[in-house]
């Protein structure tokens, strides 16, 4: 038998590697991405804690999270196409204007 | 059996997840996280979440990841270029990171976090019961999401749109 706790902290080690991702990586679809192993991270937690209680509520939660997310993928994705269209570049460092 | 299921995609999971950092070209990166993905959908079902798991590999791992995909070929994006980040991100973030992980496992491996042996099947939610709650107690939130996919749709048209008329 698995304790919670491991589940847990699965997802604790996920989220870190999402956050570490976010911070090392310079190639903004990368950065992206790494947002989206944090979403997942935060998923199984609330699914971990959705089985502590037997409440379906938890699992209802990851689908918003799930349709949050798609929504926010399209956006940014449109948006990192926009940038690349003026920019000529997917490097972080290299867009340091708001202006399009 | 159920251990060895755990602790095989877990390890899955943070392999791919390793690699999605290590990797400099994006598309390694965007196949790293679809295998992050369905080793999570495996480990939804051993918490007993089916739908959600279906709707993890249909909507994740399919939708989503295609879309990154697709928008890594349309911009052609090659190996990612070495430049000297933020000297605070690398002094303050890295250390930071870990001190959180270190806490996170602090806190629920400790005596206060739930101690509970997961058993296989002992909770299992129909897909009725799911459809039930989502149309009843969570209809509002169910119709603002509506709302806010419309909106998205529409900002990602108006966004990537080519502006020719200037």
């Amino acid at each position: 038998m698995i304790p919670l706790s491991y589940y847990l902290v699965l997802s604790g080690i996920l989220f870190v590697l999402g956050v570490m991702g976010f911070l090392i990586k310079r190639n903004i679809i990368v950065i992206f991405m790494s947002i989206e192993l944090m979403l997942n991270a935060v998923n199984l937690s609330f699914l971990a804690f959705a089985w502590r209680w037997q409440a379906v509520a938890g699992q209802l939660f990851v689908f918003f999270v799930m349709i949050v997310a798609a929504a926010e993928a399209a956006v940014g994705l449109a948006i990192i196409i926009a940038i690349f269209r003026t920019r000529e570049t997917l490097n972080v460092d290299r867009v340091n204007l708001l202006k399009l | 059996m159920h251990e060895l299921l755990f602790f095989i995609f877990a390890a899955l999971c943070v392999g791919a997840a390793v690699n999605l950092l290590v990797q400099r070209h994006p598309i390694n990166s965007a196949l790293s996280l679809v295998v992050v993905m369905l080793a999570l959908a495996m480990i939804y079902l051993l918490l007993g979440a089916e739908f959600v798991a279906a709707v993890q590999v249909i909507v994740y791992a399919g939708a989503i990841m295609v879309l990154f995909v697709f928008v890594i070929m349309l911009l052609n994006a090659g190996e990612e270029e070495r430049t000297a980040g933020s000297r605070v991100a690398s002094l303050f973030g890295i250390p930071g990171v870990f001190v959180l992980g270190g806490v996170i496992a602090w806190i629920f491996l400790g005596k206060t976090a739930p101690q509970e042996d997961v058993g296989l099947g002992s909770f299992l939610p129909a897909t009725r019961d799911i459809a039930k709650a989502l149309f009843t107690d969570f209809l509002l939130p169910f119709e603002i999401t509506t709302v806010l996919i419309l909106i998205a749709i529409m900002g990602a048209v108006v966004i990537a749109r080519r502006e020719e008329h200037r």
